[in-house]
């Protein structure tokens, strides 16, 4: 049977949670760990920490973070952000991450994504891809973007999202920069495109604002794994909420 | 024999591959003194042994080999000392792997591992049922639909030893178990309240056994 995961994104800023999260029982709430106990508890598939953190010496909080949650946390978490090298990947690996999700540094230099995979396992190689729609300037009608959505690269997202399976990534987290904060739902477009054009698991993400985006995600999109954020942060939904709407959709899950 | 330890040293071989925290710190919730080594003297004063493993079959086989897990694995096994493959750790005790041609496994089972049905995904990474087909202590207490987490593109061949098996394109081997090894295709590490159940049932039986040896 295939089942469709349904992931929880916290953003980390120096080893807190940078978007408010209103879980009133919460002891604290700017804690990554205590919330991904609670999505875990709430029937999360797979929680993604994605680290925002700027200045390099406070890095070491999220090796902080990796170590406590795998203490605490019995699900599979992906730690994105700032991974340059595979040393970067390896000392997270080892704190007890499972996966790595690498971006901007997998554009800059695609090998790393192959050292990676190499080490590790294709398993724990996730590339994150963001995307923008474009006009005419890529084949699909889709750029990828680094830096946070900032940088143009002049690749397109398809071919790019080919060229990492080719390189050993097991997994791809795609992100429309266009819909992500916007609460419209995902692109499932270039969720679809990418879907029919690789063969590894790819999570849809960037747009979640209601629980049948979620649904529309896997029907539409093709995906294999819906992320979101703030629907779940802010309380509007439960990932057991978004869990039933998507079996009441017909899609099979892990009930929470 | 000692009198049976409140915390029973449980060996998580590390032959430097992969996420073992995770391994290790889901033991000790369930009481076991767990140690992520490659020493010879703890493996071999250990209750129990576990064999964890992500990343191809080849490259696993290389570390194990290199640390010389290979011969500790063995060794543990043909003492009667409860031993648990996880995931490529189960994978390694077979004969072979189709996904490295040619590549020696430990051999402790016979068979060689196979590649997943095709027309579904390659990895399967997901959540799925086990359907329990031969009775192990490692389900006990859990009822109804039981979930876990998979990560995997090959998977051990169907024979006798096969105590779950997973539908994923056909059925697919979740867990076999022959005398004192036990192993998993999903990782009960990781697989919340129904794998920690799993985890703690292996603790269960160590315990047990240390109990009766004393």
């Amino acid at each position: 049977m295939k089942t469709a995961r349904i992931i929880p994104c916290l953003d980390v800023d120096a080893g807190r949670v940078v978007k408010g999260v209103n879980f009133v029982d919460l002891v604290d709430a700017g804690d990554p760990v205590e919330l991904a106990r609670r999505y875990d508890l709430e029937g999360a598939d797979e929680v993604v920490f994605l680290d925002i953190t700027a200045s390099s010496d406070a890095r070491e909080t999220i090796l902080e973070v990796a170590r406590r949650t795998a203490e605490e946390v019995f699900i599979p978490f992906t730690i994105g952000g700032g991974i340059r090298t595979v040393d970067d990947a390896r000392r997270l690996l080892r704190a007890g991450a499972d996966k790595v999700s690498v971006n901007t540094a997998a554009v800059d230099r695609p090998e790393l994504i192959t050292e990676i995979a190499t080490e590790f396992g294709s398993q724990c190689a996730v590339v994150a891809i963001d995307s923008k729609k474009v006009d005419g300037t890529t084949p699909s009608g889709f750029e990828v973007f680094v830096h946070g959505g900032r940088t143009p690269t002049g690749m397109d997202v398809i071919e790019w999202a080919i060229r990492c399976e080719a390189l050993g990534a097991g997994e791809i987290l795609l992100t429309s920069m266009d819909r992500d904060g916007t609460r419209d739902g995902f692109d499932v477009a270039v969720t679809r495109a990418v879907v029919d054009a690789v063969n590894i698991p790819v999570i849809a993400s960037g747009g979640v604002g209601t629980l049948d985006h979620l649904v529309d995600g896997v029907t539409e999109g093709g995906a294999d794994a819906v992320l979101a954020a703030s629907i779940f942060h802010f309380g509007e939904h439960t990932v057991a909420a978004a869990k039933d709407h998507m079996t009441a959709a017909g899609i099979p899950v892990r009930p929470a | 024999m000692t009198a049976a330890s409140p915390r029973p040293l449980v060996a998580v071989l590390d032959y430097g591959i992969g996420n073992l925290r995770s391994a290790q710190k889901s033991l000790e919730r369930h009481g076991a003194d767990a140690r992520l080594t490659a020493d010879p003297a703890i493996v071999r004063d250990a209750r129990a042994v576990v064999l964890p493993g992500v990343g191809a079959f080849g490259a696993c086989m290389d570390a194990v080999e290199r640390t010389g897990v290979d011969a500790l694995a063995h060794e543990a096994v043909e003492a009667g000392t409860p031993f648990l493959g996880i995931c490529v750790g189960m994978q390694l005790l077979f004969e072979a792997s189709e996904e490295t041609p040619g590549r020696a496994g430990l051999g402790i089972l016979p068979g060689t591992v196979e590649r997943i049905p095709d027309g579904v995904k390659h990895p399967q990474m997901q959540w799925n049922v086990v359907d329990v087909v031969r009775p192990s202590p490692l389900y006990d207490g859990l009822d109804g639909d039981i979930w876990m987490y998979f990560v995997h593109s090959f998977a051990a061949p169907m024979s006798d030893m096969v105590t779950a098996t997973c539908d994923y394109g056909g059925p697919v081997v979740a867990s076999v178990q022959r005398d004192n090894v036990h192993a998993a295709q999903f990782h009960p590490e990781k697989s919340s309240t129904a794998g920690l159940t799993f985890v703690d049932n292996f603790v269960g039986l160590v315990r047990a056994r240390t109990a009766t040896a004393s």
